[in-house]
């Protein structure tokens, strides 16, 4: 059971949580306030922008590549930062990083998804972001979404990965 | 005061906004060992809603609320910066993606998001059918397939120098560029624009 619970926590998502203690109640606020952070970022950058992906993969602005870019390089650094200096989290844990291990998912799912973020103009982060802007109909984007991981993790282990 | 709010209220550009997103990485590992990655929400959304039994959903989605509590954040950011930091200048968009937009049957450029599609009186037309049922449906089956999406792949795996997130990310693109410049035309004239 134990080796069971293990594997299945090896293989949560892409974001997984590393913390030991369960956090409950006010200690889920601060991550409240980074998203809300993180969302203003969005909207004021425009990255929740349909125009802006379509600008993006038409090659006729430099914008989202310069948003993606520095930030992949920002988080390098602090990355690298955190592990040359051994820089513990608040609670004093070590910082882990899970691995990620190559599947032909990357590659196939990596292509689906890149099919629909062109048609919806947004990733997962900016459909919140667009739903909180006012873009209510993009709550339908959202549920079928859900619906889209719904099928993936109904049938995953008939696909190949 | 409100001149910092003129300030703020400007477009922001890239070099301020991409460290920004860049430094909720090392933020999410500080604050609590999260790893960022957004389309895990969904994947929650299963889980507490549906799991039906499916292995893939029956987890202990208690100890992933965060990630919850992180995406419902983004969506107040969202009516926050909408709200009280609205761009009042004109959208500006690039003169050739407005020509080439155009000649798919966009018409409005005025705001963040064309009013021809991103409307309630689209969402029951073939125009809904493709930009909300099938434009979400692939992107919540191939992030979840891929293990990832723009922030848990792009940003956060390519971060910790993680070759597999270059992959997808790599692949993230491609499919972008097929359906932009191979596909997206004759979908948008199939639905009727």
């Amino acid at each position: 059971m134990k080796v069971l619970e293990k594997n299945l926590q090896a293989e949560v998502c892409d974001a997984p949580n590393s913390q030991k203690d369960i956090e409950k109640g006010v200690a889920l606020i601060k991550y409240i306030i980074v998203g809300i952070l993180f969302g203003i970022v969005f909207v004021k950058a425009e990255i929740i922008s349909w125009f802006r992906i379509q600008e993006m993969f038409r090659l006729q602005s430099f914008h989202m590549y310069g948003v993606i870019g520095s930030a992949i390089i920002t988080g390098i650094i602090s990355i690298q930062i955190i592990k040359r200096f051994g820089i513990k989290t608040i609670s004093g844990e070590t910082v882990n990083i899970p691995k990620k291990e190559f599947r032909k998912g990357q590659i196939i799912g990596g292509f689906i998804f890149g099919l629909g973020w062109a048609i919806t103009g947004a990733c997962p982060g900016p459909l919140f972001a667009q739903i909180g802007s006012g873009f209510l109909v993009v709550f339908v984007t959202l549920l079928f979404a859900i619906a889209g991981t719904w099928v993936y993790g109904k049938f995953s282990d008939r696909l190949p990965n | 005061m409100n001149q910092f709010i003129d300030w703020v209220s400007q477009p922001w550009p890239w070099y301020v906004a991409g460290p920004l997103i860049g430094l909720t990485v090392p933020t999410l590992l500080l604050i609590g060992n999260k790893t960022f990655g957004i389309s895990s929400s969904l994947r929650h959304a299963c889980a507490i809603c549906v799991p039906s039994g499916i292995p893939f959903f029956t987890y202990n989605w208690r100890k992933e609320m965060w990630n919850l509590m992180f995406v419902l954040g983004v969506l107040i950011g969202g009516f926050i910066a909408t709200q009280f930091l609205a761009n009042p200048a004109d959208f500006i968009l690039s003169d050739q993606t407005k020509a080439d937009l155009t000649a798919l049957g966009i018409t409005d450029f005025s705001g963040l998001m064309p009013s021809d599609i991103f409307t309630w009186s689209t969402l029951f037309t073939a125009k809904g059918l493709l930009f909300f049922v099938f434009g979400g449906f692939l992107v919540g089956f191939g992030t979840r397939y891929a293990g990832g999406c723009t922030s848990g792949h792009a940003i956060m795996g390519i971060s910790s120098l993680q070759w597999p997130s270059l992959v997808a990310t790599i692949f993230f693109m491609i499919g972008g560029f097929v359906m932009t410049h191979l596909l997206l035309g004759p979908l948008m004239s199939l639905v009727g624009f």
